[in-house]
């Protein structure tokens, strides 16, 4: 592929550090202090970094319950995300959403929202309120292989489509929706193929393989600010904790072993890390890099449990505005 | 009231040409605001409320939609986070349940469950119908499926004059505002002022004033009310009519100050009696004590769908002869309601608000 080897070097901090930060939420969490339910991004990394690798600052991402990755990786704010999941009044937002609400205006973070499905119109309405003003900017959306089960994932791609919206619908397919795999839901065709029946450009990659897919979505985002329109793209990746929660559950018997492994084998980052040795990064940079994302979490986590809890007068302050 | 004055003859309008009026003045005071829905620039214009807009504003100001009322509502809550106050419209609420996940999930919850940092300044108008045959999926009142849900707001106009004041409210909201028409409201008319004016959301309008009963009404139900004022009146009886104008917020000091001084409450709801705005509206006077000389009475809908012959539909709504019933039974029968029953003998069908309705909306 044809990245240079300091963008290389940038897409594997921003993966490291996302997975660095999973790990130490999973670590942490069985402390009892992170009281809501955490989807954490283990194994997807890569998606999230491809895609927002390509955004600029004001451009939009919208997301849904496994939001972590896109929240770091479009620049959402780490000590606000991690306050957040502690129920912090520092949070992102302010301790009232938790872990599947993270947002970020400053950082183009609309909201994420875990109802399956259900941030997919907001993320095409978003871009019908940029079209709406005369603004290019593009929105980055979100969500599994499940929502396109959803009838609201057709009814905003129809319109998306109609409009010729600045949508980058994003499928992350990690094949299973809690513990039922994609064939017990949906019938064997190519997820792309909603997209062409709703008369939309569509894209097929390896969501494990960053540089690649990066690669091709600077091409295909770079086309969709060129000429409007929403376009889906279809990245293959797993998930390798259980659906909610720190731990993993393939005791439970729902995956096999055979296949967890196979796909650990496919570790986006690893994959990055080995190109980037090859091409002559010394053993050190690993090392640094890594010492200094963890000094970076490790702040982040003092400053989550430092934080007060909302005051409760806050309770039921944000009703109505 | 000051009585000097040059008085200019009121400018009357129907509660269709009202709610028109309220879109033109809004749009042309605030750019942002863009109306969207099935069949609103169509030759019909939403019932007239939309005729002539799209001439008027361009077609990235009224525009048709897909027929897809729960994406179509995510949209436009996504559209309102960016900083636009689209009005959506529905020809017929019963539609609007499509798009429940979004209003309770999205429309409701964004403002509080990002700590305050944006609202959805959405308005959904949804027009409720009734009669003419329409039946149990055409004819549904709602409201309060939407009142039970925090971060709502549900208004509910009856009158041509707060059609266009409460519009006007809900457009400048910051929160999202279900704005829901009786269908047999439209053809009213009534004194509407030009200018542009608001009326405030959860505040109730005092109707008339009397110390012997309260009747708390709303939408199509308050005109009901307001025609057996005079025959109270012509006893001797009393009354204070509220007519609540929202339902959500719920202006309940307006009927507590009014139920401590005349201490009988009669509720009358445009909707099903379980679970419903009169039993919440009872419920909060109980609550605070106040010491009736009767038991408070609601009159509802009962609680099964409407069926679509015009041969039942008679006996399933509530009209003023009902109002009137009921109230009367709760002054221990002081008045001889023979005359009043014969006022409505001449409605050979109640399935339709007037007779120069045809059908078949």
């Amino acid at each position: 592929m044809n990245l240079r080897v300091e963008e290389k070097t940038l897409l594997y901090r921003q993966c490291l550090r996302i997975r660095l930060v999973e790990e130490a939420i999973a670590e942490r969490y069985v402390d009892g202090e992170m009281r809501c339910p955490v989807h954490l991004s283990i194994g997807q990394e890569g998606i999230a970094v491809a895609v927002c690798s390509n955004l600029e600052r004001n451009d939009y991402v919208v997301s849904n319950h496994r939001g972590h990755a896109h929240y770091l990786a479009k620049g959402g704010d780490l000590k606000a995300m991690i306050a957040e999941i502690y129920g912090k009044a520092t949070g992102c937002a302010k301790g009232i959403g938790g872990s599947m609400h993270l947002i970020d205006l400053a950082a183009g973070i609309q909201g994420c929202t875990p109802i399956v499905g259900s941030s997919i119109p907001l993320g095409v309405g978003v871009a019908f309120g940029v079209a709406l003003k005369g603004e290019t900017r593009v929105t980055a959306l979100f969500f599994g292989d499940a929502a396109i089960e959803e009838g609201v994932f057709h009814e905003s791609m129809n319109f998306a489509s109609l409009h010729k919206l600045r949508v980058l619908f994003v499928c992350e397919n990690n094949l299973y929706s809690v513990y039922t795999h994609l064939d017990s839901r949906q019938p064997s065709r190519e997820l792309t193929r909603m997209a062409q029946a709703h008369k939309m450009e569509h894209h097929h990659l390896d969501g494990n393989d960053v540089e690649s897919s990066c690669f091709r979505l600077s091409d295909i985002v770079a086309s969709m600010r060129q000429e409007a329109r929403p376009i889906f793209v279809q990245l293959d990746t797993y998930r390798w904790r259980e659906h909610c929660g720190p731990h993993y559950d393939n005791h439970l018997g729902y995956r096999s072993e055979e296949e967890f492994l196979s796909w650990q084998e496919r570790d986006p980052i690893d994959r990055l890390g080995r190109e980037l040795k090859q091409s002559g990064i010394p053993d050190s940079f690993f090392s640094d890099l890594e010492q200094e994302l963890v000094k970076e979490i490790g702040v982040a986590f003092e400053f989550a449990q430092r934080s007060p809890l909302p005051h409760k007068g806050q309770l039921g302050k944000y009703v109505y505005k | 009231m000051s009585t000097n004055k040059e008085a200019k003859p009121e400018r009357i309008l129907t509660f269709t040409e009202a709610i028109r009026e309220a879109q033109v003045l809004v749009m042309e005071r605030d750019d942002r605001v863009f109306i969207i829905g099935e069949g609103v620039p169509d030759p019909k214009g939403t019932f007239g409320t939309t005729i002539g807009l799209r001439e008027r504003f361009g077609p990235t100001r009224v525009m048709d939609m897909p027929v897809s009322e729960n994406g179509m509502t995510g949209i436009l809550i996504g559209a309102a986070l960016v900083g636009l106050r689209p009005i959506m419209t529905h020809q017929r609420m019963d539609f609007m349940t499509y798009s429940m996940e979004q209003l309770l999930n999205n429309a409701a919850k964004w403002h509080y469950m990002f700590g305050g940092q944006q609202s959805v300044p959405l308005v959904v108008r949804a027009v409720v119908g009734q009669g003419w045959g329409q039946g149990p999926q055409h004819s549904q009142n709602l409201h309060t499926l939407y009142a039970h849900i925090p971060g709502l707001k549900v208004v509910m106009p009856s009158t041509a004059y707060q059609a266009k004041g409460l519009l006007l409210a809900a457009v400048g909201d910051p929160n999202p505002v279900i704005f829901i028409e009786h269908r047999w409201l439209h053809g009213t008319k009534g004194a509407v002022p030009e200018t542009y004016y608001e009326l405030e959301l959860g505040r109730a309008e005092v109707v008339s004033q009397g110390d012997d009963l309260t009747i708390v009404a709303h939408s199509l139900m308050a005109l009901e009310a307001r025609k057996v004022l005079s025959r109270l009146k012509d006893k001797g009886i009393g009354v204070d009519l509220i007519d609540l104008r929202t339902v959500k917020p719920l202006d309940q000091s307006t009927i507590l100050t009014s139920v401590r001084k005349t201490r009988r409450l009669l509720v009358v709801d445009t909707a099903w009696r379980t679970y419903g705005l009169a039993a919440e509206i009872i419920a909060s006077v109980v609550e605070q004590g106040v010491r009736l000389l009767s038991s408070p009475q609601r009159v509802t809908l009962p609680d099964h769908p409407v069926p679509s012959s015009h041969g039942l539909t008679r006996s399933y709504y509530p009209n003023s002869a009902t109002i009137f019933r009921k109230a009367n039974s709760m002054l221990e029968n002081v008045i001889d309601s023979d005359d009043f029953e014969q006022d409505w003998a001449h409605l050979e069908h109640a399935d339709i608000p007037d007779s120069s309705f045809t059908g078949p909306f």
